[in-house]
C-alpha cells in the first residue's frame, strides 16, 4: 500500500493520552480481529498482555534449555579431566564420580551463567533487536514513546488494514494525532 | 514489575492527612509525572558536568592513579612489596577481595530479590546500586588475581588444555572461587545492561548531537517500548532476577568456603556461608546509602529516592546487622562450647591478643552497636545519623574480614609459627587506590548513564495503572492507596 505521494505505509498510529486510554483502546482493536498491530509505552503496562490477547511469553523455554546446556558443560569440563584425562589426586581424596559434591559448586555456576545468556540473547533474538532503525522512527511524535507517550499502531500487512477502517477503529478508541506512518 | 501491594509500612506520621487509614506514602513524591521523571533524571546526563564532578573526579582520578601505580611496582617487583610473610600469607589483599565482593552483594539484593519480593522502592535505586555491584567486583578481582604472585600466568585459572599437562583442581574452593566471582561478574552485567535497554532508548529520543544520537541509539538496539517487546523483556527480567537470587548466595558462600574448608580455628566452621552473606549485604547496604545519600542532595532526586527509601535501607542494614552479630555471638558460644583448647584460644586472641582494637572498635562497635541507632525513627529518617552509621560499617566490615583472615592466621597451633602482620606503604596504597578507582568508575556512571531506572520508576506512578482515573469507577487497593499524597 502507499500514500498518493508514492510512499510505501508502514501503517496507521494514534496516541493515547494515558495507559488507562491506552489499555481501553488495545481491547477494542483486539476485538475488532486485527493480527498485525503493537501498542507503545515508555513502560511495561501491567494487563496489557490480556488486552492484546498475547499469552505468556515462551522465553522461559530457552532459558531453561541454556540451563541445562550449563549443566552438561560443567558435567564434562570437571569429569572429562578429573577422571580421564589428567586425574589428579590431591590429599588422597577420590577423583571419580565419588568426587560429584565438591564439583556441585561449578556446575550451579555454569547452569547459571549459561541461563543468564539464554535470557539475554534470546529477549534480543525473539523481539527482532538489535534493530537500529525501524519505520515507526520517521514519525515525529513517536519520540515519546520513551519518555510519556502512549502509542497504538496497525501495521498495513495486516490483512484487514484498510486506511479508512484502521483510522475509524482508531478514532473510535479515542486515539490522538492519528497519522498515517511511512515505511521510508 | 507488578502492581501488587508492596509490603512497605505504614508510617503513621504521614498519613495523618489521609480519609484512607490504609493508604500508603507514595514512592514519588509530589505529584511528579512520567516527563518529570524522563526530564529530571537525563537532565543529569545531558547537561554539562558541574564543577564539583571536575573536583571530585580529579581528586578520585588521583587516588586511583596512586593504586594503578602500586599494582605496577608490586607486578614487576614481586610479591614481597606486600607485608605478606609467614605465616601471614593472606593480608590485606584477601582482605581487600572479601571487603569488596561483599559491597557488591547490595546490588544484586536489590535488583533480584527484592524484584522477586515485589518491593516497588527498589525501582528508585538498582540502577545505582547495580552499577556499584560492577564496580565492587571489578576492585575486588583484582586483589586474587595479582596475588598470584605472576600474573600473566592467571590464564591457568582457566581449564584451558595445554601441552604443560596441568588442569586446575576443580575440587578446589579456591577453583570455585574463580567461576563463582567471574559467573556473578558476568550475569551482572547482563542483568544491569537488560534493564538500561529502554533507558538509553530514551536517551536516544533525547540525543541532540549526533555523536550521542549514534552511541545511545547503538546501545539502545532500536528499542522502541512495543508491548510485544515488553512481554518477553519482562520475562527475562523476571528469570534473570530468578537466576541472581541463587546466584548472589552462592558467591559469598564459596568466598567463605575459601577459609571454612581450612582447618584453622575461627575459619573451620559451619556457620561461615550465611554468616558472609548477611555480611555482605550488610556492608553492601551501607556503602550504597553512601553513594546516593551525596547523590540524591547533589541532583536533586529527594523526590525519587525519598525519606521512606533510605528508611527501608537503614531497616535492611538493621536486620542483616542483626544476623551478624548473632554470628559474632554464636562463634564465641561455640568456641566456648565445642572445649576445643585451640577454638578458645583463638577468640580469646580475637578480643584481647594484638589486634584486639580491631575487635573492639571494628567489630564491636561499627558492626553491632553503631547499627542499633536505626531501631529509632528519628535516626533513620536523619541523614546525618544514618551517614554516620553507613560509615561506620564500612570501616567496621573492613575490619571483620581483617579480623576473620589475619587473625586467624597470626596465631595458630604451634606458638614457635606465631607472627604479626605489617602492611606495607604498597599494601595500603593498593587499597586507597580501589576506592579511588571504585568512586571514580562511579562517577563517570552517573555522568553517562541514567543513575535510576526510568521505566521502572514510572511504573510506581499511580498512573501506570490501567484502572487509574476509575473506568468502570473500578480502582484496586494499590493503586488507590498510592494515588493519594
Amino acid at each position: 500500500m502507499r500514500t498518493p505521494y508514492g510512499h510505501k505505509v508502514y501503517g496507521m498510529g494514534a496516541e493515547y493520552s494515558s495507559a488507562a486510554s491506552l489499555y481501553e483502546a488495545a481491547k477494542i482493536v483486539r476485538d475488532a480481529g486485527f493480527k498485525r498491530w503493537d501498542v507503545h509505552s515508555p513502560f511495561p503496562i501491567h494487563g496489557m498482555d490480556d488486552a492484546m490477547g498475547l499469552g505468556k511469553s515462551w522465553l522461559s523455554a530457552v532459558v531453561l534449555i541454556g540451563g541445562i546446556t550449563g549443566l552438561l558443560t560443567a558435567v564434562t569440563v570437571e569429569f572429562g579431566p578429573s577422571w580421564i584425562l589428567y586425574p589428579l589426586i590431591v590429599h588422597g581424596k577420590p577423583y571419580d564420580w565419588r568426587t560429584v559434591p565438591a564439583f556441585f559448586p561449578i556446575m550451579f555456576e555454569l547452569t547459571v551463567l549459561l541461563s543468564a545468556f539464554a535470557a539475554f540473547f534470546a529477549v534480543l533474538i525473539m523481539n527482532g533487536l538489535p534493530r537500529p532503525n525501524h519505520p515507526l522512527f520517521n514519525w515525529e511524535r513517536f519520540k515519546r514513546a520513551t519518555n510519556d507517550g502512549f502509542f497504538l499502531v496497525i501495521e498495513a500487512r495486516d490483512p484487514r488494514f484498510t486506511e479508512v477502517e484502521a483510522r475509524e477503529l482508531l478514532e473510535k478508541t479515542g486515539g490522538q494525532h492519528i497519522t498515517m506512518v511511512h515505511e521510508d | 514489575m507488578d502492581e501488587a501491594p508492596t509490603a512497605s509500612d505504614v508510617i503513621s506520621g504521614e498519613t495523618a492527612t489521609s480519609e484512607r487509614p490504609l493508604a500508603r506514602v507514595p514512592l514519588v513524591l509530589n505529584h511528579r509525572n512520567f516527563s518529570w521523571i524522563t526530564e529530571r533524571i537525563s537532565g543529569v546526563v545531558e547537561q554539562p558536568a558541574p564543577r564539583w564532578w571536575w573536583v571530585c573526579f580529579t581528586i578520585t582520578a588521583t587516588i586511583a592513579s596512586f593504586g594503578l601505580f602500586c599494582l605496577g611496582y608490586q607486578i614487576s617487583t614481586g610479591i614481597g612489596t606486600w607485608g605478606l610473610n609467614h605465616p601471614v600469607g593472606w593480608g590485606w589483599d584477601i582482605t581487600n577481595f572479601v571487603f569488596w565482593i561483599g559491597i557488591g552483594h547490595a546490588g544484586t539484593l536489590i535488583s533480584a530479590i527484592l524484584f522477586l519480593l515485589r518491593q516497588t522502592w527498589r525501582t528508585s535505586i538498582n540502577r545505582s546500586a547495580e552499577a556499584m555491584t560492577l564496580f565492587a567486583v571489578m576492585c575486588a578481582a583484582i586483589f586474587p588475581g595479582v596475588h598470584v604472585g605472576r600474573v600473566w600466568m592467571a590464564w591457568f585459572l582457566a581449564p584451558v588444555p595445554n601441552n604443560y599437562g596441568i588442569w586446575p583442581n576443580f575440587r578446589s574452593p579456591l577453583m570455585w572461587d574463580v567461576f563463582a566471582v567471574s559467573t556473578y561478574f558476568t550475569v551482572s552485567v547482563l542483568f544491569w545492561y537488560t534493564g538500561l535497554i529502554p533507558d538509553l532508548a530514551t536517551l536516544r529520543d533525547r540525543a541532540t548531537t549526533k555523536i550521542k544520537k549514534f552511541l545511545f541509539g547503538f546501545f539502545a538496539c532500536g528499542w522502541r517500548g512495543s508491548n510485544r517487546h515488553w512481554r518477553h523483556y519482562e520475562m527475562a527480567y523476571l528469570l534473570l532476577a530468578g537466576l541472581s537470587t541463587p546466584l548472589v548466595l552462592s558467591v559469598h558462600s564459596v568466598v567463605s568456603f575459601d577459609f571454612a574448608t581450612s582447618i584453622l580455628p575461627t575459619w573451620h566452621t559451619t556457620i561461615f556461608p550465611p554468616y558472609f552473606v548477611a555480611g555482605a549485604i550488610f556492608g553492601g547496604f551501607a556503602m550504597v546509602l553512601t553513594l546516593l545519600i551525596p547523590a540524591r542532595a547533589i541532583f536533586k532526586l529527594q523526590d525519587i529516592i525519598t525519606p521512606q527509601h533510605i528508611d527501608k535501607m537503614a531497616k535492611i542494614i538493621l536486620l542483616t546487622g542483626s544476623f551478624v552479630s548473632y554470628a559474632y555471638a554464636m562463634e564465641f558460644f561455640v568456641a566456648w562450647y565445642s572445649g576445643n583448647a585451640y577454638e578458645k584460644f583463638a577468640f580469646a586472641n580475637r578480643i584481647l591478643g594484638p589486634y584486639w582494637w580491631y575487635w573492639w572498635v571494628g567489630m564491636l562497635f561499627c558492626n553491632v552497636l553503631s547499627p542499633q541507632l536505626f531501631w529509632f525513627r528519628w535516626c533513620r529518617r536523619n541523614i546525618f545519623v544514618v551517614y554516620f552509621v553507613c560509615m561506620c560499617v564500612n570501616a567496621g566490615m573492613w575490619f571483620e574480614r581483617f579480623i576473620i583472615i589475619v587473625g586467624g592466621l597470626h596465631r595458630d597451633f604451634l606458638t614457635s609459627s606465631w607472627g604479626i602482620f605489617i602492611p606495607t606503604w604498597v599494601d595500603i596504597w593498593t587499597f586507597i587506590g580501589t576506592l579511588g578507582i571504585f568512586t571514580s568508575l562511579f562517577l563517570i556512571f552517573i555522568r553517562f548513564l541514567p543513575m535510576i531506572a526510568m521505566s521502572e520508576v514510572k511504573i510506581v506512578l499511580p498512573e501506570a495503572d490501567v484502572h487509574f482515573g476509575g473506568t468502570n469507577g473500578h480502582r484496586p487497593i494499590a493503586a488507590a492507596g498510592k494515588e493519594r499524597a
